[in-house]
């Protein structure tokens, strides 16, 4: 049985005054045990919305969520907010983009750790800084005896975002969201990171989310990979078939159009026309017709829907030709 | 010696053009930006005679340079007291740093944030002021420019900034950004001339002509980012420096603007100082490309040459560490872990400022003489100590213990 099994998943802001808008459209899908799964798509495109409706994070107020979210067969979307306050921190970790503003800046990293042991694990605070030290120990901060004393704008980038990786994996949840855990910080210290979550996450046989925009991340992390656009789920496929033949349009030209560090210099690079903005709604047809190279009329008046093509799920009237789909550079 | 040779060697293997244009250039490119320049060739060829003579002077003089940087300082003094303000120390933000640029060449600056990049292309423009060195831009030396002269010289230098958002006015009409520059420079020549001007302007950068009356908040990032770009063609420069153009784009967006910078280029016969986080953006805009790290440059290579053989320690954990997105090549790459954080440029380590982080480290020298950036051959500059002899591979990568960093150290 599947760890998290997403169906359906809608979510709609509706606010006085404005037409309700729809952030996340239809998605399904699910993570086994221990898998890595990525969520990938650029700004606008709902990864996020996706992560914090799993987490019953929206506001009740404003957001209205449809569809189900299964975990360990538990359906979430109906939980009250204490059982859910049970189950967040315990059985669900979550990570964000910005770890000083998701730490607590008048309280010690050591404090915001202990809090999380005592009230899910039910330590008493002299075991909760024992065992704290050794998860900050764990996720590499230098000296943990002395930090965890510390407060979080006396921490580096990274460091904080160890001690968020630290938080979030005190209690050994099942699984982790992972939410740009790496965008604001510098290369060097995003590579720290990352393979000090996939180290993480194998030795305890966590399942990772993985929400990014950085396709470099996924190609190195994920073991299925999720291309969101305009709130729906375009291709999903295992990271290999989605690098080496990517079918969906969309996919397509995003690889096409980021410089590679290993590619030949002096390659133009194909850029996706338009830009967000340019959308039309799904229920016109499909989103990304009026950037696609391969729109047809089809595709103006019909929305695609999500089928299993090619080893792969792909939401497109005109998928790339196999041929044409095996990116250059890819060997 | 005998390594310098050897690099020498590879180079040219790789590029029968020039061969012996050692310590000169980034040899077929270059070539091929001096003929869209439009620039005498005369200016390789004397390259090639005074090649030998290293980075220094000799190619400098050969070369058809714009900008030379000497030894520029940018330190910025720390505060501390409320009614008697005492200066407590300096960030040593820009730390000793020469460099040139060609003309019609695009030279890139990467490093991490915090390594004085950003504050190197603003000292280069004077838009903060060097604490010491020399800019010559054009056969003037701009840093000791004042005044009215300065204002002028500024016609030649501009500047796109990163968050197109926040560099535009938002009460401003793309119309009056645009002409604003222009008639401070005196080349708002009649309402007619203007116009067409304008219009030229817009098109050069893909936008249409009824953006002269819109706002920048009525434009995409990926637009406002081609006004910001319109606004520094304006006033016709030669230079123009790039602060992070593409880092506040859609990556779907970032090809687009990248794509257009480099036809502006060939067009216009620009020279660009593209300064960047992202290696990939780097590499693929940029001819030649310096490393910094917390202050300094530690390497400097032409854009290819860099990424087949880096050989300062911190370039080549900066390279390891840039995802490809290619599962293939992300699960075979070799990954350079550093350790810890950058020190702090208000109390940058002793001698070489990368030691307490380099895996190749070295019991002398490395603590205690801050290396000089030096040719290795092929115009490939490198600030360290065992540079050769990390190449050669008879010094091997060890442990590093993590340093304490305090941000507000």
């Amino acid at each position: 049985m599947a760890l998290l099994d997403v169906r359906d998943l809608s979510v709609v802001f509706k606010r006085k005054g404005t037409r309700p808008f729809t952030a996340v459209d239809g998605v399904s899908f699910s993570v086994e045990p221990g898998q890595t799964v990525g969520l990938v798509g650029e700004s606008g495109s709902g990864k996020s919305v996706t992560s914090l409706a799993i987490m019953g994070l929206l506001p009740k107020r404003g957001a209205e969520v449809g569809g189900s979210v299964t975990f360990s067969g538990t359906e979430l979307l109906t939980l009250s907010d204490k059982q859910l306050r049970d189950r967040r921190g315990r059985d669900l970790g979550m990570v964000f983009q910005d770890p000083l503003s998701s730490l607590n800046p008048v309280i010690t990293i050591g404090l915001q750790i202990t809090e999380v042991l005592e009230r899910h694990r039910g330590m008493s605070r002299k075991e909760a800084r024992v065992e704290a030290a050794e998860l900050l120990d764990r996720v590499g901060l230098p000296d943990p005896g002395r930090r965890i004393d510390e407060y979080p704008h006396q921490l580096s980038g990274g460091m904080r975002q160890r001690v968020l990786i630290a938080i979030a994996l005190a209690c050994r949840p099942k699984l982790l969201i992972a939410d740009e855990p790496t965008t604001a910080l510098d290369v060097t210290i995003q590579a720290q990171i990352l393979s000090l979550l996939s180290e993480l996450v194998s030795e305890t046989d966590t399942a990772l989310i993985m929400i990014t925009h950085d396709l470099g991340v996924v190609a190195g992390l994920c073991d299925d990979v999720n291309v969101m656009y305009g709130g729906r789920i375009v291709e999903r496929a295992q990271r290999h078939d989605l690098f080496d033949r990517s079918r969906h349009p969309y996919t397509h030209g995003l690889l096409q159009s980021i410089p590679r560090l290993d590619a030949p210099r002096g390659e133009p690079l194909t850029p996706i026309r338009g830009s967000v903005s340019d959308n039309i709604e799904w229920e016109q047809g499909c989103a990304f017709a009026p950037r696609c190279p391969n729109a047809t009329d089809v595709c103006w008046s019909d929305p695609p829907e999500l089928k299993a093509d090619d080893g792969r799920m792909l939401r497109c009237h005109n998928p790339v030709a196999i041929g044409d789909a095996v990116t250059e550079g890819a060997l | 010696m005998t390594d310098k040779t050897a690099t020498t060697t590879e180079a040219t293997d790789t590029d029968t053009a020039g061969t012996d244009t050692a310590g000169a250039d980034t040899v077929g490119i270059d070539e091929a930006r001096n003929d869209a320049a439009g620039a005498d060739a005369a200016g390789a060829e004397t390259a090639t005679g005074t090649g030998e003579a290293g980075p220094g002077d000799g190619a400098v003089g050969g070369d058809d340079v714009l900008v030379t940087v000497e030894d520029l300082k940018v330190h910025f003094p720390i505060k501390r007291g409320i009614v008697l303000e005492r200066t407590a120390g300096y960030v040593y933000a820009v730390d000793g740093v020469d460099l040139t640029i060609r003309r019609g060449e695009t030279y890139g600056l990467v490093g991490e944030s915090g390594c004085g990049k950003t504050t190197l292309g603003r000292g280069l423009l004077r838009l903060v002021e060097p604490t010491g060195g020399r800019i010559v831009f054009d056969d003037t030396d701009v840093s000791t420019l004042k005044g009215e002269t300065l204002r002028k010289s500024r016609r030649r230098m501009q500047m796109i900034f990163q968050d197109p958002l926040s560099s535009l006015d938002p009460r401003q009409s793309v119309e009056s950004i645009l002409v604003e520059g222009m008639r401070a420079h005196g080349l708002d020549s009649g309402k007619e001339a203007t116009r067409a001007r304008l219009v030229e302007l817009l098109d050069s950068v893909g936008l249409p002509e009824s953006a002269l009356h819109k706002y920048p908040h009525e434009f995409s990032g990926g637009q406002r980012q081609r006004i910001g770009i319109a606004r520094a063609l304006a006033v016709e420069p030669d230079l123009i420096v790039a602060d992070e153009p593409v880092s506040a784009l859609d990556v779907s967006v970032q090809a687009q603007v990248l794509n257009l910078l480099e036809e502006l280029q060939q067009r216009l016969g620009l020279t660009y100082l593209v300064i960047a986080h992202d290696l990939a953006v780097v590499r693929h805009i940029s001819d030649r490309i310096g490393v910094m790290y917390l202050g300094s440059l530690v390497e400097e290579a032409s854009s290819d040459e860099m990424y087949a053989e880096p050989m300062h320690p911190y370039t080549k954990a900066l390279l390891s560490a840039v995802p490809v997105p290619d599962p293939t090549v992300e699960d075979e790459r070799e990954q350079i872990l550093l350790t810890g954080d950058l020190p702090s440029p208000a109390n940058p380590p002793t001698g070489c400022r990368f030691h307490t982080r380099c895996p190749w480290k070295q019991d002398t020298l490395c603590d205690t003489n801050r290396p000089e950036l030096r040719d290795v051959g092929g115009g490939h500059r490198v600030a360290c100590h065992y540079a050769e002899d990390i190449l050669a591979g008879r010094i091997s990568r060890h442990e590093v213990e993590p340093e304490l960093v305090h941000p507000d150290a």
